[in-house]
Protein backbone atom coordinates (compact mmCIF):
# COMPACT_ATOMS: atom_id res chain seq x y z
CA UNK A 1 0.00 0.00 0.00
CA UNK A 2 1.33 3.57 -0.91
CA UNK A 3 0.40 7.13 -1.61
CA UNK A 4 1.10 9.31 -4.37
CA UNK A 5 1.07 12.57 -3.35
CA UNK A 6 1.22 16.14 -5.23
CA UNK A 7 4.68 17.98 -5.44
CA UNK A 8 3.20 20.99 -5.87
CA UNK A 9 -0.08 23.04 -5.21
CA UNK A 10 -2.41 23.81 -8.10
CA UNK A 11 -4.71 22.03 -10.14
CA UNK A 12 -4.93 18.50 -11.24
CA UNK A 13 -5.31 17.19 -14.23
CA UNK A 14 -5.47 13.29 -15.49
CA UNK A 15 -4.64 13.51 -19.48
CA UNK A 16 -1.96 15.41 -20.88
CA UNK A 17 -4.82 17.87 -22.83
CA UNK A 18 -8.50 17.74 -22.76
CA UNK A 19 -10.24 14.84 -25.33
CA UNK A 20 -7.21 12.73 -25.07
CA UNK A 21 -7.55 9.51 -22.87
CA UNK A 22 -6.02 9.51 -18.73
CA UNK A 23 -2.67 8.81 -18.52
CA UNK A 24 -3.83 6.12 -15.67
CA UNK A 25 -7.14 4.56 -15.59
CA UNK A 26 -8.02 2.94 -11.88
CA UNK A 27 -6.75 -0.61 -11.49
CA UNK A 28 -3.72 0.14 -13.97
CA UNK A 29 -0.04 -1.13 -12.65
CA UNK A 30 2.41 2.38 -12.35
CA UNK A 31 5.99 1.66 -12.70
CA UNK A 32 8.68 4.57 -10.88
CA UNK A 33 8.85 7.37 -13.60
CA UNK A 34 5.32 6.65 -14.94
CA UNK A 35 3.89 10.06 -15.52
CA UNK A 36 0.26 9.73 -13.83
CA UNK A 37 -1.02 13.60 -14.02
CA UNK A 38 -0.19 17.33 -14.48
CA UNK A 39 -0.15 19.81 -11.63
CA UNK A 40 -1.12 23.14 -13.39
CA UNK A 41 0.96 26.16 -11.42
CA UNK A 42 0.08 29.66 -11.78
CA UNK A 43 -0.46 28.72 -15.62
CA UNK A 44 3.03 26.36 -16.41
CA UNK A 45 2.10 22.71 -16.02
CA UNK A 46 4.48 19.99 -14.47
CA UNK A 47 4.23 16.46 -14.41
CA UNK A 48 3.93 14.11 -11.65
CA UNK A 49 5.80 11.23 -12.02
CA UNK A 50 5.31 8.27 -9.33
CA UNK A 51 8.44 7.73 -7.16
CA UNK A 52 6.89 4.37 -5.69
CA UNK A 53 5.91 1.06 -8.07
CA UNK A 54 2.42 -0.68 -7.28
CA UNK A 55 -0.60 -2.23 -8.78
CA UNK A 56 -4.78 -1.42 -8.98
CA UNK A 57 -3.83 2.48 -8.97
CA UNK A 58 -6.97 4.26 -7.72
CA UNK A 59 -7.15 8.08 -7.98
CA UNK A 60 -8.32 10.28 -5.00
CA UNK A 61 -8.11 13.23 -6.84
CA UNK A 62 -10.20 14.27 -9.56
CA UNK A 63 -9.59 15.80 -12.91
CA UNK A 64 -9.16 19.04 -12.38
CA UNK A 65 -9.89 19.24 -8.73
CA UNK A 66 -7.63 22.06 -7.02
CA UNK A 67 -4.83 20.40 -4.54
CA UNK A 68 -2.47 21.69 -1.99
CA UNK A 69 1.40 20.53 -1.88
CA UNK A 70 1.09 16.81 -0.32
CA UNK A 71 -1.90 16.25 -0.81
CA UNK A 72 -2.59 12.38 -1.78
CA UNK A 73 -3.58 12.47 -5.66
CA UNK A 74 -3.52 8.24 -5.82
CA UNK A 75 -3.48 4.58 -3.54
CA UNK A 76 -1.29 1.61 -5.14
CA UNK A 77 -1.54 -1.88 -3.64
CA UNK B 1 -21.49 58.81 -14.01
CA UNK B 2 -21.71 55.51 -12.98
CA UNK B 3 -22.97 54.78 -9.78
CA UNK B 4 -21.79 51.15 -9.10
CA UNK B 5 -19.21 49.54 -10.40
CA UNK B 6 -18.71 45.25 -10.18
CA UNK B 7 -14.83 44.67 -11.38
CA UNK B 8 -14.92 41.14 -13.15
CA UNK B 9 -10.99 40.41 -12.30
CA UNK B 10 -8.39 39.53 -9.51
CA UNK B 11 -5.42 40.46 -8.33
CA UNK B 12 -3.74 43.95 -8.69
CA UNK B 13 -5.60 45.21 -11.36
CA UNK B 14 -8.84 44.66 -9.58
CA UNK B 15 -6.92 46.61 -6.79
CA UNK B 16 -6.45 49.31 -9.34
CA UNK B 17 -9.91 49.37 -10.68
CA UNK B 18 -11.33 49.93 -7.38
CA UNK B 19 -9.31 52.43 -6.50
CA UNK B 20 -10.00 54.69 -9.07
CA UNK B 21 -13.90 54.06 -8.72
CA UNK B 22 -13.55 54.91 -5.22
CA UNK B 23 -11.52 57.71 -6.24
CA UNK B 24 -14.59 59.39 -8.54
CA UNK B 25 -17.29 58.21 -5.55
CA UNK B 26 -18.54 54.71 -7.36
CA UNK B 27 -19.35 51.94 -4.94
CA UNK B 28 -17.34 48.45 -5.59
CA UNK B 29 -18.33 44.90 -6.01
CA UNK B 30 -15.44 42.29 -6.22
CA UNK B 31 -16.14 39.03 -7.47
CA UNK B 32 -13.79 36.35 -6.22
CA UNK B 33 -13.35 32.69 -6.99
CA UNK B 34 -13.48 30.13 -3.89
CA UNK B 35 -9.64 30.54 -3.63
CA UNK B 36 -9.45 34.36 -2.98
CA UNK B 37 -12.27 34.80 -0.48
CA UNK B 38 -9.39 36.72 1.57
CA UNK B 39 -7.70 38.32 -1.48
CA UNK B 40 -7.02 42.12 -1.25
CA UNK B 41 -9.32 43.10 -3.68
CA UNK B 42 -12.15 41.68 -1.93
CA UNK B 43 -11.05 43.37 1.29
CA UNK B 44 -10.97 46.88 -0.40
CA UNK B 45 -14.55 46.53 -2.65
CA UNK B 46 -17.59 47.43 -0.85
CA UNK B 47 -19.29 44.54 -1.44
CA UNK B 48 -17.81 41.07 -2.39
CA UNK B 49 -19.84 38.08 -4.17
CA UNK B 50 -18.43 34.66 -4.55
CA UNK B 51 -18.93 33.16 -8.10
CA UNK B 52 -17.73 30.00 -8.10
CA UNK B 53 -14.65 27.49 -7.78
CA UNK B 54 -10.83 28.58 -7.82
CA UNK B 55 -10.44 26.65 -11.55
CA UNK B 56 -11.00 30.40 -13.75
CA UNK B 57 -13.41 29.02 -16.32
CA UNK B 58 -16.13 28.10 -13.91
CA UNK B 59 -15.40 32.14 -11.81
CA UNK B 60 -13.56 34.49 -13.30
CA UNK B 61 -14.43 33.40 -16.83
CA UNK B 62 -18.24 32.18 -15.97
CA UNK B 63 -20.34 35.27 -18.05
CA UNK B 64 -23.25 34.21 -16.67
CA UNK B 65 -22.54 34.17 -12.60
CA UNK B 66 -20.45 37.30 -13.22
CA UNK B 67 -23.28 38.82 -15.04
CA UNK B 68 -25.79 37.43 -12.34
CA UNK B 69 -23.57 38.60 -9.18
CA UNK B 70 -23.93 42.75 -10.61
CA UNK B 71 -26.98 42.73 -11.26
CA UNK B 72 -28.11 41.14 -7.60
CA UNK B 73 -26.15 43.78 -6.42
CA UNK B 74 -27.64 46.66 -8.28
CA UNK B 75 -24.15 47.66 -10.60
CA UNK B 76 -24.91 49.77 -13.01
CA UNK B 77 -21.83 48.63 -14.92
CA UNK B 78 -18.77 46.27 -15.28
CA UNK B 79 -14.82 46.70 -15.91
CA UNK B 80 -13.07 43.71 -17.41
CA UNK B 81 -9.81 44.64 -15.80
CA UNK B 82 -7.00 42.64 -18.21
CA UNK B 83 -6.82 39.14 -18.93
CA UNK B 84 -9.84 36.55 -18.33
CA UNK B 85 -12.48 38.12 -20.10
CA UNK B 86 -10.81 41.80 -20.96
CA UNK B 87 -10.76 40.80 -24.89
CA UNK B 88 -14.37 39.00 -25.00
CA UNK B 89 -16.25 40.24 -27.29
CA UNK B 90 -19.13 38.06 -26.47
CA UNK B 91 -18.80 39.57 -22.95
CA UNK B 92 -18.79 43.22 -23.91
CA UNK B 93 -22.10 42.30 -25.95
CA UNK B 94 -24.05 39.92 -22.56
CA UNK B 95 -22.49 43.34 -20.71
CA UNK B 96 -24.73 45.43 -22.58
CA UNK B 97 -28.26 42.72 -23.59
CA UNK B 98 -28.17 42.36 -19.49
CA UNK B 99 -28.70 46.49 -19.60
CA UNK B 100 -25.37 46.92 -17.83
CA UNK B 101 -22.11 49.42 -19.55
CA UNK B 102 -19.06 47.35 -20.23
CA UNK B 103 -16.47 49.79 -19.41
CA UNK B 104 -14.08 49.08 -22.68
CA UNK B 105 -14.91 49.15 -26.43
CA UNK B 106 -18.46 47.26 -27.82
CA UNK B 107 -18.45 43.80 -28.80
CA UNK B 108 -17.79 44.62 -32.79
CA UNK B 109 -14.93 46.81 -32.01
CA UNK B 110 -13.31 43.76 -30.30
CA UNK B 111 -13.78 41.66 -32.79
CA UNK B 112 -12.40 43.79 -35.39
CA UNK B 113 -9.52 43.91 -33.71
CA UNK B 114 -8.77 40.60 -32.31
CA UNK B 115 -8.75 39.16 -35.87
CA UNK B 116 -5.42 39.61 -37.31
CA UNK B 117 -6.31 40.12 -41.04
CA UNK B 118 -9.59 42.46 -40.47
CA UNK B 119 -7.32 44.60 -38.00
CA UNK B 120 -4.27 44.63 -40.25
CA UNK B 121 -6.55 45.62 -42.77
CA UNK B 122 -8.23 48.33 -40.51
CA UNK B 123 -4.96 49.66 -40.08
CA UNK B 124 -4.38 49.72 -43.27
CA UNK B 125 -7.48 51.67 -44.44
CA UNK B 126 -6.08 54.31 -41.49
CA UNK B 127 -2.86 54.59 -43.43
CA UNK B 128 -1.33 53.32 -40.45
CA UNK B 129 2.02 51.17 -41.88
CA UNK B 130 1.92 47.26 -41.84
CA UNK B 131 4.27 44.63 -41.60
CA UNK B 132 5.13 44.65 -45.50
CA UNK B 133 4.50 41.47 -47.22
CA UNK B 134 1.66 39.96 -48.97
CA UNK B 135 -2.09 41.16 -47.88
CA UNK B 136 -3.27 37.58 -48.97
CA UNK B 137 -2.17 34.30 -50.34
CA UNK B 138 0.42 34.81 -53.12
CA UNK B 139 -0.46 33.54 -55.98
CA UNK B 140 2.61 32.01 -57.92
CA UNK B 141 6.18 33.04 -57.93
CA UNK B 142 5.93 36.10 -60.46
CA UNK B 143 3.28 37.43 -58.14
CA UNK B 144 6.38 36.72 -55.36
CA UNK B 145 8.62 38.10 -56.72
CA UNK B 146 6.46 41.78 -57.08
CA UNK B 147 6.02 41.60 -53.41
CA UNK B 148 9.99 41.44 -52.90
CA UNK B 149 9.86 45.23 -54.06
CA UNK B 150 8.30 45.64 -51.20
CA UNK B 151 9.95 43.47 -48.47
CA UNK B 152 13.31 43.66 -49.23
CA UNK B 153 15.37 40.77 -47.80
CA UNK B 154 15.17 38.72 -45.45
CA UNK B 155 12.02 37.75 -46.26
CA UNK B 156 9.59 35.42 -44.22
CA UNK B 157 7.52 32.70 -46.76
CA UNK B 158 5.39 30.90 -44.82
CA UNK B 159 2.61 28.43 -45.68
CA UNK B 160 -0.93 29.74 -45.00
CA UNK B 161 -2.03 26.58 -43.47
CA UNK B 162 0.30 26.50 -41.00
CA UNK B 163 0.78 27.42 -37.43
CA UNK B 164 3.01 27.20 -34.89
CA UNK B 165 6.37 28.09 -36.48
CA UNK B 166 5.61 25.07 -38.95
CA UNK B 167 6.03 25.85 -42.62
CA UNK B 168 8.45 29.20 -42.30
CA UNK B 169 11.38 29.97 -44.54
CA UNK B 170 13.87 32.30 -45.06
CA UNK B 171 15.58 33.50 -47.53
CA UNK B 172 18.47 36.49 -47.42
CA UNK B 173 18.82 37.06 -51.24
CA UNK B 174 17.17 36.20 -54.87
CA UNK B 175 19.03 33.57 -55.78
CA UNK B 176 17.97 31.84 -52.29
CA UNK B 177 14.61 33.37 -52.50
CA UNK B 178 14.32 31.82 -56.34
CA UNK B 179 15.14 28.44 -55.05
CA UNK B 180 13.35 28.26 -51.46
CA UNK B 181 9.58 29.78 -53.38
CA UNK B 182 9.11 26.57 -55.07
CA UNK B 183 10.50 24.46 -52.13
CA UNK B 184 7.91 26.34 -50.39
CA UNK B 185 4.86 25.45 -52.07
CA UNK B 186 5.43 22.01 -52.95
CA UNK B 187 6.07 21.32 -49.11
CA UNK B 188 3.13 22.69 -48.13
CA UNK B 189 1.18 20.90 -50.31
CA UNK B 190 2.19 17.87 -48.98
CA UNK B 191 2.45 19.13 -45.40
CA UNK B 192 -0.78 20.75 -45.13
CA UNK B 193 -2.09 19.63 -48.57
CA UNK B 194 -2.60 23.39 -49.32
CA UNK B 195 0.17 25.40 -50.92
CA UNK B 196 -0.71 28.67 -50.40
CA UNK B 197 1.97 30.76 -49.35
CA UNK B 198 2.41 33.98 -47.41
CA UNK B 199 5.14 36.74 -47.80
CA UNK B 200 6.28 38.80 -45.37
CA UNK B 201 9.52 41.11 -44.28
CA UNK B 202 11.66 40.05 -41.38
CA UNK B 203 12.73 42.54 -39.27
CA UNK B 204 16.14 41.27 -37.26
CA UNK B 205 16.41 43.63 -34.92
CA UNK B 206 12.58 44.85 -33.54
CA UNK B 207 11.92 47.17 -30.27
CA UNK B 208 8.22 46.62 -29.33
CA UNK B 209 6.89 50.08 -29.35
CA UNK B 210 2.99 50.84 -28.36
CA UNK B 211 0.91 53.75 -28.16
CA UNK B 212 -1.79 54.41 -25.39
CA UNK B 213 -4.84 55.75 -26.76
CA UNK B 214 -8.07 57.01 -25.47
CA UNK B 215 -10.97 57.90 -26.87
CA UNK B 216 -14.82 58.37 -26.91
CA UNK B 217 -16.07 57.12 -30.08
CA UNK B 218 -16.04 60.59 -31.86
CA UNK B 219 -12.86 62.01 -30.40
CA UNK B 220 -9.38 59.95 -29.52
CA UNK B 221 -6.05 61.27 -28.81
CA UNK B 222 -2.70 59.42 -27.44
CA UNK B 223 -0.88 59.61 -24.12
CA UNK B 224 2.98 59.12 -25.88
CA UNK B 225 4.36 55.54 -26.03
CA UNK B 226 6.01 53.25 -23.91
CA UNK B 227 9.01 50.70 -24.98
CA UNK B 228 8.15 46.87 -23.93
CA UNK B 229 11.35 45.34 -25.69
CA UNK B 230 12.90 43.13 -22.84
CA UNK B 231 10.43 40.12 -23.50
CA UNK B 232 10.93 36.36 -22.27
CA UNK B 233 8.72 34.20 -23.94
CA UNK B 234 6.85 36.89 -25.22
CA UNK B 235 6.05 38.37 -22.03
CA UNK B 236 6.66 41.78 -21.25
CA UNK B 237 9.13 41.76 -17.93
CA UNK B 238 10.67 45.51 -17.68
CA UNK B 239 8.28 48.69 -19.32
CA UNK B 240 9.45 52.04 -19.61
CA UNK B 241 8.28 55.37 -21.52
CA UNK B 242 9.19 57.11 -23.49
CA UNK B 243 11.28 54.81 -25.55
CA UNK B 244 14.88 56.52 -26.28
CA UNK B 245 14.66 55.13 -29.66
CA UNK B 246 12.34 57.59 -31.23
CA UNK B 247 13.29 60.98 -32.75
CA UNK B 248 10.21 63.53 -32.19
CA UNK B 249 9.07 63.46 -35.57
CA UNK B 250 8.78 60.11 -35.41
CA UNK B 251 6.86 60.05 -32.01
CA UNK B 252 4.90 62.55 -33.68
CA UNK B 253 3.93 60.24 -36.69
CA UNK B 254 3.61 57.31 -35.03
CA UNK B 255 1.26 58.67 -32.26
CA UNK B 256 -0.51 60.66 -34.38
CA UNK B 257 -0.74 57.14 -36.49
CA UNK B 258 -2.14 55.25 -33.74
CA UNK B 259 -4.83 58.29 -33.01
CA UNK B 260 -5.94 57.71 -36.66
CA UNK B 261 -6.59 54.14 -35.91
CA UNK B 262 -8.89 54.71 -33.22
CA UNK B 263 -10.86 57.11 -34.60
CA UNK B 264 -11.32 54.74 -37.96
CA UNK B 265 -12.72 52.42 -35.80
CA UNK B 266 -15.12 54.58 -33.83
CA UNK B 267 -13.09 53.25 -30.53
CA UNK B 268 -14.28 54.17 -26.88
CA UNK B 269 -12.12 53.76 -23.85
CA UNK B 270 -8.27 53.21 -23.28
CA UNK B 271 -6.65 50.89 -26.04
CA UNK B 272 -3.17 50.30 -27.31
CA UNK B 273 -1.72 50.22 -30.69
CA UNK B 274 1.49 47.98 -30.62
CA UNK B 275 3.86 48.13 -33.22
CA UNK B 276 6.84 47.04 -34.32
CA UNK B 277 10.20 49.28 -34.35
CA UNK B 278 12.92 48.32 -36.91
CA UNK B 279 16.14 49.68 -34.92
CA UNK B 280 18.39 49.84 -38.48
CA UNK B 281 15.81 51.71 -40.84
CA UNK B 282 13.79 53.74 -38.11
CA UNK B 283 10.39 52.38 -39.52
CA UNK B 284 7.20 51.55 -37.06
CA UNK B 285 5.13 48.52 -38.41
CA UNK B 286 1.65 47.99 -36.41
CA UNK B 287 1.39 44.82 -35.08
CA UNK B 288 -2.14 44.74 -32.99
CA UNK B 289 -4.22 46.83 -31.25
CA UNK B 290 -5.27 45.79 -27.20
CA UNK B 291 -8.54 46.99 -26.23
CA UNK B 292 -8.44 46.78 -22.50
CA UNK B 293 -6.14 48.58 -20.45
CA UNK B 294 -2.69 47.01 -20.03
CA UNK B 295 -0.94 45.91 -17.47
CA UNK B 296 2.11 48.28 -17.77
CA UNK B 297 -0.17 51.42 -18.33
CA UNK B 298 0.93 53.11 -15.01
CA UNK B 299 4.42 54.38 -16.68
CA UNK B 300 2.47 56.33 -18.85
CA UNK B 301 0.28 57.44 -16.07
CA UNK B 302 3.88 58.78 -14.43
CA UNK B 303 4.96 60.42 -17.62
CA UNK B 304 1.33 62.49 -18.32
CA UNK B 305 -0.22 62.67 -15.18
CA UNK B 306 -3.26 60.99 -16.54
CA UNK B 307 -5.22 58.82 -14.70
CA UNK B 308 -6.26 56.36 -17.52
CA UNK B 309 -8.77 54.03 -15.44
CA UNK B 310 -10.66 56.52 -13.83
CA UNK B 311 -10.48 58.05 -17.75
CA UNK B 312 -11.98 54.98 -18.81
CA UNK B 313 -15.05 55.38 -15.94
CA UNK B 314 -15.68 58.47 -16.91
CA UNK B 315 -16.39 57.55 -20.30
CA UNK B 316 -18.07 54.26 -19.78
CA UNK B 317 -20.34 56.92 -17.56
CA UNK B 318 -21.29 58.79 -20.81
CA UNK B 319 -18.49 62.06 -19.99
CA UNK B 320 -17.39 63.09 -23.67
CA UNK B 321 -13.07 62.58 -23.30
CA UNK B 322 -12.17 65.81 -21.52
CA UNK B 323 -8.71 65.68 -21.83
CA UNK B 324 -7.28 67.32 -25.68
CA UNK B 325 -4.46 66.45 -27.50
CA UNK B 326 -2.76 69.48 -26.85
CA UNK B 327 -3.07 68.98 -22.57
CA UNK B 328 -1.39 66.09 -22.97
CA UNK B 329 2.05 66.93 -22.10
CA UNK B 330 5.03 64.62 -20.69
CA UNK B 331 7.89 65.00 -18.21
CA UNK B 332 10.52 62.28 -17.55
CA UNK B 333 10.98 58.62 -17.82
CA UNK B 334 9.43 56.16 -16.10
CA UNK B 335 9.87 52.21 -15.56
CA UNK B 336 7.97 49.21 -14.67
CA UNK B 337 8.78 45.92 -13.62
CA UNK B 338 6.67 43.38 -12.95
CA UNK B 339 7.69 41.36 -9.53
CA UNK B 340 6.23 38.00 -10.77
CA UNK B 341 5.87 34.74 -7.94
CA UNK B 342 8.65 33.14 -10.21
CA UNK B 343 12.57 31.66 -9.21
CA UNK B 344 14.29 32.97 -12.00
CA UNK B 345 17.56 30.89 -10.94
CA UNK B 346 15.12 27.90 -12.08
CA UNK B 347 14.22 28.61 -15.37
CA UNK B 348 11.56 30.76 -13.61
CA UNK B 349 9.83 28.25 -11.93
CA UNK B 350 6.20 28.99 -10.39
CA UNK B 351 6.40 29.95 -6.35
CA UNK B 352 3.12 30.31 -5.22
CA UNK B 353 3.58 30.95 -1.09
CA UNK B 354 2.21 32.46 1.93
CA UNK B 355 4.07 36.20 2.07
CA UNK B 356 5.95 36.35 5.39
CA UNK B 357 7.54 40.02 6.58
CA UNK B 358 6.44 42.73 3.93
CA UNK B 359 8.71 45.71 3.45
CA UNK B 360 7.24 48.24 0.42
CA UNK B 361 9.50 50.61 -1.10
CA UNK B 362 8.26 54.42 -0.83
CA UNK B 363 9.45 57.74 -1.14
CA UNK B 364 9.41 60.30 -4.17
CA UNK B 365 9.00 58.88 -7.49
CA UNK B 366 7.98 55.41 -6.43
CA UNK B 367 4.80 53.71 -7.16
CA UNK B 368 3.59 50.01 -6.04
CA UNK B 369 0.57 48.75 -7.33
CA UNK B 370 -0.01 45.21 -5.68
CA UNK B 371 -2.14 42.60 -4.15
CA UNK B 372 0.33 41.85 -1.26
CA UNK B 373 -0.21 41.61 2.43
CA UNK B 374 1.69 40.06 5.24
CA UNK B 375 0.65 36.42 5.45
CA UNK B 376 -1.41 36.96 2.12
CA UNK B 377 -1.37 33.12 0.69
CA UNK B 378 -0.51 33.52 -2.87
CA UNK B 379 -3.07 30.69 -4.55
CA UNK B 380 -1.18 28.94 -7.01
CA UNK B 381 -4.39 28.55 -9.66
CA UNK B 382 -3.38 32.11 -11.67
CA UNK B 383 -1.18 34.03 -13.27
CA UNK B 384 2.15 35.12 -11.21
CA UNK B 385 2.20 38.29 -11.23
CA UNK B 386 2.64 40.03 -7.76
CA UNK B 387 3.25 43.51 -7.88
CA UNK B 388 4.23 46.77 -10.51
CA UNK B 389 7.31 48.88 -9.13
CA UNK B 390 6.79 51.76 -11.15
CA UNK B 391 9.81 54.25 -10.83
CA UNK B 392 9.82 58.03 -12.27
CA UNK B 393 12.35 60.19 -12.68
CA UNK B 394 14.08 63.51 -14.68
CA UNK B 395 15.61 61.12 -16.86
CA UNK B 396 15.99 57.85 -17.78
CA UNK B 397 19.53 57.11 -15.81
CA UNK B 398 17.78 58.83 -12.28
CA UNK B 399 14.92 56.42 -13.16
CA UNK B 400 17.01 53.79 -13.24
CA UNK B 401 18.97 54.80 -10.48
CA UNK B 402 15.96 54.93 -8.52
CA UNK B 403 14.87 51.49 -9.57
CA UNK B 404 17.82 50.07 -8.05
CA UNK B 405 16.97 52.25 -5.04
CA UNK B 406 13.30 51.12 -4.82
CA UNK B 407 13.77 47.41 -5.05
CA UNK B 408 16.37 47.58 -2.38
CA UNK B 409 13.96 48.21 0.13
CA UNK B 410 11.40 46.10 -1.43
CA UNK B 411 11.85 42.29 1.07
CA UNK B 412 9.12 39.84 0.05
CA UNK B 413 9.99 36.89 2.59
CA UNK B 414 8.35 33.57 1.97
CA UNK B 415 8.65 34.05 -1.81
CA UNK B 416 10.95 33.60 -4.72
CA UNK B 417 10.65 37.21 -6.70
CA UNK B 418 11.85 38.64 -10.03
CA UNK B 419 13.21 41.07 -7.84
CA UNK B 420 17.03 40.27 -8.34
CA UNK B 421 16.15 40.08 -12.25
CA UNK B 422 15.50 43.20 -12.38
CA UNK B 423 19.04 44.39 -9.94
CA UNK B 424 20.85 42.43 -12.48
CA UNK B 425 19.54 44.64 -15.54
CA UNK B 426 19.68 47.60 -14.02
CA UNK B 427 22.79 47.04 -13.95
CA UNK B 428 23.74 45.42 -17.41
CA UNK B 429 25.47 48.25 -20.14
CA UNK B 430 23.01 47.37 -22.44
CA UNK B 431 19.94 48.48 -20.35
CA UNK B 432 21.36 51.56 -18.97
CA UNK B 433 22.42 51.98 -22.95
CA UNK B 434 18.55 51.28 -23.68
CA UNK B 435 20.37 48.84 -26.74
CA UNK B 436 17.89 46.25 -26.54
CA UNK B 437 15.78 44.50 -28.90
CA UNK B 438 12.41 42.13 -28.37
CA UNK B 439 14.65 39.02 -28.54
CA UNK B 440 17.78 39.96 -26.24
CA UNK B 441 16.77 39.42 -22.93
CA UNK B 442 16.28 35.48 -23.37
CA UNK B 443 20.19 35.51 -25.04
CA UNK B 444 20.99 37.37 -22.01
CA UNK B 445 19.38 35.13 -19.82
CA UNK B 446 21.13 31.95 -21.35
CA UNK B 447 24.23 33.81 -19.87
CA UNK B 448 22.99 35.37 -16.81
CA UNK B 449 20.33 33.16 -15.38
CA UNK B 450 22.19 31.01 -12.75
CA UNK B 451 23.23 33.85 -11.22
CA UNK B 452 19.79 35.17 -10.46
CA UNK B 453 19.29 33.36 -6.96
CA UNK B 454 17.44 35.76 -4.10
Amino acid sequence: MAQILSPLPGTFYRSPSPGQPAYKNDGDSVAVGDVIGLIEVMKSFHEVKSEVAGSNIRFSADNEEPVMAGAPLADLD
Amino acid sequence: MLKKLLVANRGEIAVRVIRAAKDLGIKTVAVHSAADATSLHVLLADEAVNIGPPAAKKSYLNIDAIIEAAKSTGCDSIHPGYGFLAENATFSDAVTAAGLVFVGPSGDAIRLMGDKVSARSAAAAAGVPVVPGSTGRVEGIEAARHILIDTGFPVMIKAAAGGGGRGIRIANNLAEFEQAFPQAEAEALAAFGDGGLYMEKVIGKARHIEVQVLADGKHAIHCYERECSLQRRRQKVWEEAPSRALSEELREELCGSAVALAKAVGYSGAGTVEYLYDDEANRFYFIEMNTRIQVEHPVTEAITGIDLVAEMLRIAGGEPLRIKQKDVSMRGHAIEVRINAEDPSKDFAPFPGTVGDLRLPGGPGVRFDSMLYPGYQVPPFYDSLLAKLIVHGETREAAITRLVRALGELKIDGMKTTKPLFLALAADPSVQAGDVHTRWLEGWLNENAAQLAD
